[in-house]
Formats: C-alpha cells, structure tokens, sequence
C-alpha cells in the first residue's frame, strides 16, 4: 500500500466516523421530538401531558353572568373491556368564571380488579386552554375492585376570557386499563 | 506505486472466487450493485404478487378469495416489501454499479461495509417474509405503523420492528459509502459540478437517508417499549399520545418518498439528454432544484395528518411549505421539456420510459398539489384518491424510471444489447396497462371509496374491475421484463463502449468511456478528467 492509498483510507475512515455521528445525532433528534411535541402542545393549547395534572392557577374574578356556554360530556372506554361509564349529566350551562360539578359513573364489570386511567380532551382544540379543572378524577388513577360502582367527580371552571364566538365545548373522557403504568399510590386512592 | 507492484496486485484482483463464494465474499461494487439490482428484482415480484392478491379480491365487491385480516397483511406488506425492498434496493444498486463508473473511482470507497450492508438487508427482509408464518400473521396495521393498531399484531410485531432496525441500518451504510466515495474518490478533475447528475441525485439522497432513517428507527422502537416495556410514548393511558407516532413517521416518511424519487430524476436527467442529444438544459439549475426539494421535504411532513386535529396556522403552514415543493419541481419538469426542445430526439426503450415517466409523474405531482389543499384534504384523505396519488409519483415515476436506467445500462453491464422489440412491447404494455390500473383509482377516491378496505359498495365496482383488469396486465408484462434481462445477461449482439451516441462535447458520465461489459476493476489508475 502506497501513502496516498493509506492517507486516502484514513481520510476515508475519518469521513465515515463523522457521518456514523450524524446519524447518531438523527437517533437522538427522533427521541427529541417527544419533549419538543409537548413544548408545542403546551405553546399552542391543544392539550399537553400537563392535562392530567391539576389547574394551578383558579380563577380570581366572579362569574360573568352575561355569558352562557354549554359544556358537553362524553365518554368512551378504548380497549378496557367491559365497562360502565358515561357521564351523569349529557350537558350544563355554565357561566365562565364560576365553579361547577357533575360526575361521571363507573362500574367495573371486567370481573377482575382493576386500576383505570380517564384522559380528558376538550373540543375545540383553541378553547381547549380555557377549560380549567380544579378536580378531577382524571387526576390520579383509579383503583376497581370486582364489580365496584362509583360516581367520579370532576370540578370545573371555564376561563372570563374564553375567545368570544366559542359557546360550546365537549369535555370527553377516555377511559383506560392502565395497571401497568399505575404511579406510585394508586392503589389506597379508591 | 511502483509498476510491476500495481501489476501483480491487478493480476491478483482478478480471479474471483467461483460458484455462490463469489458472491458471498465479494466486494466488489459491481458484483454487489448486480446482487441488489437482483434483489430488487425479486421483492418486486413478489411485493407484486401481493399487489395481485389485493386486486383479485377487490375484482368485485363482496368477500372472495381472502379473509380480511389477511388483506390487511398483504396491503401492508405490499407496501413495506416495493418501498424497502424493490425501489430503495433498485436506486442503491444503480448507485453501486454506476457512481464509482461515473466518477473515476476504482470502487465503493468502504467496499467491505459495502458488502456488509448488502446482506443486512437480505436478512431483513428475510425477517419480514418469516412474519407471514407466524401466529397471529404479518403486520397488518398499514406500512404507516400507527399505533394504537399496530402494537394488535401478533408474534410478528417485534421481527417485523427488527426487521425495520436492520433495513435502516444497511441504508445508512449504503448512504455513508455513497457520500465517502463521492467526497473523496472522485478522479482528478472531476469537480462536482462535472458530475453526472444520477452521481448528484444520490449525493442527496444520501444526505437525506442519514438524516431520516435513524429518525424512523427511534419511532419503531418507542412503539417496541410501548408494547413490552411499559413505556407511554403513544399510549394515552400513561400520558403519551398516539398523534405524536404520526409526527415522528412522517418527519421519516416525507423525505422518504424523496429518497425514491430524488436518484429517478437523476436518471431521467441523463437519458433525456443522451437521446436528444443535447446537454441537459441548466445543469445546475437541476442541481439546485434537487437540493432545495431535499430542504423542503423536511418541513412539509404534516400535510399527511390534516385531519387529525391541528390548528389553523398549521394547516395553512403544511399547504403552503407544500406547495412551495412544486416550484423546484416545475423547474426540473421544464428543463426536460427544455432539453427536448429541438433536440434530435430517438425513441430507444430507455427514453420510452423516461418520456413515460414525465407525463406520468407530473400527473402525481398535480394530484399532490390537490391533497395539498387542507380543506380539500378532509374529502381525499384516507380515499383512493390517494392510493392513485402516491402510485402515480412511485410506479410510473419510481419504478419506470428504473427501468428505464436497466435498458440504459444493461448493455455496459452485460456487454449486450437486449431485445429491442420486446423491450418496446414491454414499454407499451406496461404504459397501457399501469393507466389501466391507476387512473380509475382517482374516481374511486373523488366518489368516496376507502382504502384499505378488503370489500366496498355496489357503485364502485366498474371502476375497480377495470382497476383490477389493468393491474393483471401490468403484473404479466413485468415477466416479460425480466425475460429480457435474462436473455441479454445470456446473450445478443455485443455493445460498444459507448453504447448509445454521445455527442462529443457531452457532459457524460466516464462509464461510456470504459468497454462493454465494463471490466470486473475500472478506473484502477485514476483518469484524468478536462
Ligand atoms: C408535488 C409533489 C407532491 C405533493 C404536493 C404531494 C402531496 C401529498 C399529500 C398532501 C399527501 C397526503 C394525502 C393524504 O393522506 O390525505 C401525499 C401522500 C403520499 N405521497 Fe405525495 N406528494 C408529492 C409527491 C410525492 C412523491 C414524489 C412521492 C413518492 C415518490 C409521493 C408519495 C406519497 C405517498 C407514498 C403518499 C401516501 C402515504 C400514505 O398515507 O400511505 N408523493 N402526498
Ligand atoms: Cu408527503
């Protein structure tokens, strides 16, 4: 092998290694596309992993009493099985700026215990960030046993500053088995 | 290097293995552009045969022949076999057997990884076929993947998620391999902006290759540790979000669709202007078009999921960054057109196909720009109309295009002519018959036929019978395709080095300067490029 064949293997190599790192770097871009996903949900409102999480700031001023938006409840069980769950109320009218309450009914009817994770959605996505919850069940798992019944609470305030022209939102509840992704806790939060 | 040293090594170079060691051990860029051209060949027909099971079933509406879940299967596989297997094979083939020609370079420059990358991928789709035999079938969830569907596949899911791994990997070997002996192998003289614009185009692709495919592997295996190890990536019941899997795979799957169009203009670029016998019509204007379709295929992914629910200034963002994709694309289509104007035009096979493919992908191209549309889009998405769409810009865009480089270089490769008279019926068959298949596909779609649906409703049934009947025609004239490769790797009039007229002040690739079949080591001294 002559010196320009080895110079040319070696700035050949040198070449490579540098692409190989630029596909490694891809590898990590994919990865990073699910925090930057959750920077632009959370940037654009339409929802975000925060959703389970509890409204930080409440509401300060009363209700504006000149306005009456209609909230809509719906459920859907993705996959869980045999399930009763459905909202008590179909739908209320509310005043933004006021705190309301109505709670959706469940019974496990999946014959086993179970440990069931409600993810909320709000429609349409540009209301989404309005709607404000101070208590939900949807907050923390939720622990079944064989054939139990309840009736879950979700507390509620939909924001003064709603965009005018929204005078209907749909609050709509999935809800799964989640025992394997159950926090720490669960269990004692029947 | 001293004289008689370069001599024994050539000597030595020379004797190759025999019988099926050859093939296992080589690596030679020719003897493995050969083993993933033949490759490709063989996933096409039978990413074809699939493509018949499909059509057969849907000959008339009602269920026949195949039980649902198995047509589920075999759309999917159709798709991840002719994307992965066929036309990403194909351009990787050309680009081993003609770049290092094209160029003045001796070889691939990482010849061992070369062939390492090859095999890779032979075990791969080994993997994928093996998924068909095993409990609960092959993936059936589109080649699309979405979760939550697809983590219901049976045994296959974690094969098929590996067989995906693989297939990535020996991409972005091939790719690293391309660009290293295009960056640092290029003879003397030989500049980059001398270089034939089949070595340009998959200068690019290659680029994109490495930026995306890593991308792909990292969304399969979220879906891997979604299934088996609890992880809630796209699993809303752990907080993740099945929408996010559709962002991570189109990222992929944009700039995929380019990575099987960019090495087609390439080609196209080159017999255009072989047979009109002219210089292409703005080099570097092509040059340009091809780089700036590479940049905006990143950053027009989401006009594949206008319908799941995005803001306003999203839609109207993906619909125009879109758009703006034609404009490049109109220059590349306006300088073919360019360069046939008043050239002295022949209309041997390859430019039949290369003729064929620029009418036909631009018709792809414009129903693109339809589901570009966002508003449109919400009537189109998830129809036929798309089905059309997107075999439109594949198959007499893709496919014909590869083709149409096998007829232009298979003399160079096998020191033969083929049949020409065959190799023109099989054009017009082959023209006839894809029209035949995918044209009505638009009104199904435009009249609200679903795809991937295994039966449909009573109005659809004219146009998917005449569907059907074109897509047994085109099935049937591809055995006629590989009739004549095989005939011409057998035998027939010997072709010159040549091969084709080239003008003499014609930017050509150094290929034609090489004898015909091209010696199994070429360029082994550098030539000297003016
Ligand atoms: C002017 C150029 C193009 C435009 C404007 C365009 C636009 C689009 C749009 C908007 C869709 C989504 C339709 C829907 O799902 O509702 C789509 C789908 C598709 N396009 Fe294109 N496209 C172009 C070129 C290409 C090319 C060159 C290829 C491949 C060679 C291609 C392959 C595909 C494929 C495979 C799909 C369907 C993917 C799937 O859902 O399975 N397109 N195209
Ligand atoms: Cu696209």
């Amino acid at each position: 092998m002559t010196d320009r064949e080895r110079q040319k293997r070696r700035s050949n190599a040198r070449l490579a290694g540098r692409l190989l790192l630029m596909a490694a770097g891809s590898f990590a871009f994919g990865y990073a596309l699910v925090p930057l996903y959750d920077v632009f949900c959370e940037v654009t409102g339409i929802g975000s992993r925060d959703r389970l999480t509890q409204a930080a700031v409440v509401e300060a001023f009363g209700p504006d009493v000149s306005r009456t938006v209609v909230v809509e409840f719906v459920s859907s069980t993705p996959g869980t099985g045999d399930w009763e769950f459905h909202p008590n109320v179909a739908s209320m009218e509310v005043h933004p700026g006021q705190l309301y309450e109505t709670t959706f009914h469940a019974r496990n009817l999946t014959g086993r215990e179970i440990i069931g994770q409600a993810v909320p959605s709000v429609s349409p996505a540009r209301a989404a960030r309005y709607f404000q919850k101070t208590e939900c069940f949807c907050f923390t798992p939720q622990h079944f046993e064989t054939d139990e019944v309840k009736d879950m609470p979700v507390r509620f305030i939909v924001g003064r500053d709603l965009p005018t022209g929204v005078d209907r939102l749909t609050l709509s509840y999935s809800f799964f088995d989640s025992g394997r992704f159950a926090r720490q806790g669960a269990a004692d939060n029947g | 290097m001293a004289h008689h040293e370069h001599a024994a090594e050539h000597a030595h170079h020379d004797e190759k293995p025999a019988g099926i060691m050859r093939w296992l051990t080589t690596t030679n860029h020719k003897d493995i552009g050969t083993m993933y051209l033949v490759f490709s060949l063989a996933m096409f027909l039978i990413g074809g045969l699939m493509a018949l099971v499909i059509r057969a079933e849907l000959f008339q509406p009602g269920l026949q022949f195949v039980d649902p879940g198995f047509f589920n299967q075999m759309t999917t596989m159709h798709a991840l076999v002719m994307v992965f297997g066929a036309v990403m094979p194909a351009t990787v083939g050309l680009a081993n057997w003609m770049i290092p020609m094209q160029i003045g370079a001796p070889d691939m420059a990482l010849p061992r990884m070369n062939l390492f990358s090859f095999w890779l991928l032979f075990f791969a789709f080994m993997l994928l076929l093996s998924t068909l035999f095993l409990p609960g079938g092959a993936p059936a969830a589109g080649w699309t993947l979405y979760p939550p569907l697809v983590l219901q596949t049976g045994d296959a899911f974690p094969v098929a998620v590996f067989a995906v791994h693989l297939m990535g990997a020996s991409s972005i070997m091939g790719s690293i391999n391309v660009i290293v002996t295009i960056m640092n192998m290029r003879a003397p003289g030989m500049t980059l902006l001398k270089m034939p614009l089949f070595s340009w185009s998959w200068l690019i692709t290659a680029y994109l290759l490495i930026a995306v495919m890593p991308v792909l592997a990292g969304g399969v295996t979220m879906l891997l540790t979604d299934h088996f190890f609890a992880t809630s990536f796209f699993n809303p019941a752990g907080g993740g979000d099945p929408v996010l899997f559709q962002h991570i795979f189109w990222f992929f799957g944009h700039p995929e669709v380019y990575i099987m169009i960019l090495p087609a203009f390439g080609i196209v670029s080159e017999i255009v202007q072989t047979f009109s016998r002219k210089p292409i019509f703005g080099y570097e204007a092509m040059v340009y078009a091809i780089a700036s379709i590479a940049f905006l295929s990143f950053i027009v992914w989401a006009h594949h999921m206008f319908t799941v629910g995005m803001p306003l200034a999203g839609q109207m963002f993906f619909t125009l960054s879109t758009m703006l994709i034609a404009i490049p694309t109109g220059v590349k289509v306006f300088n073919w057109t360019a360069t046939l104007w008043r050239g002295s035009i022949s209309f041997e096979p390859p430019m039949l196909f290369a003729i064929a493919f620029l009418f036909l992908f631009t018709i792809g191209g414009f129903s693109g720009l339809m589901l570009a549309i966002a508003p449109a889009d919400f009537q189109y998405h998830d129809t036929y109309f798309v089905v059309a769409h997107f075999h439109y810009v594949l198959v007499p865009g893709a496919v014909f295009a590869i083709m149409a480089a096998v007829y232009y270089w298979l003399p160079k490769w096998t020191g033969h002519m083929y049949d020409m008279k065959l190799a023109n019926i099989h054009f017009w068959m082959s023209t006839i018959f894809v029209n035949v298949l995918f044209f009505p596909q638009h009104f199904l779609g435009l009249a609200g036929m679903p795809r991937r649906i295994p039966d449909y409703a009573t109005q659809f049934s004219d146009w998917n019978m005449v569907s059907s009947i074109g897509a047994f025609g085109f099935g049937l004239s591809q055995l006629l395709f590989v009739y004549i490769i095989l005939k011409a790797a057998k035998g027939g009039a010997k072709a010159t080095a040549g091969v084709w007229e080239h003008p003499a002040d014609f930017p050509a690739g150094l290929e034609w300067t090489v004898p015909s079949p091209a010696p199994y080591h070429t360029f082994e001294t550098a030539p000297e490029v003016k």
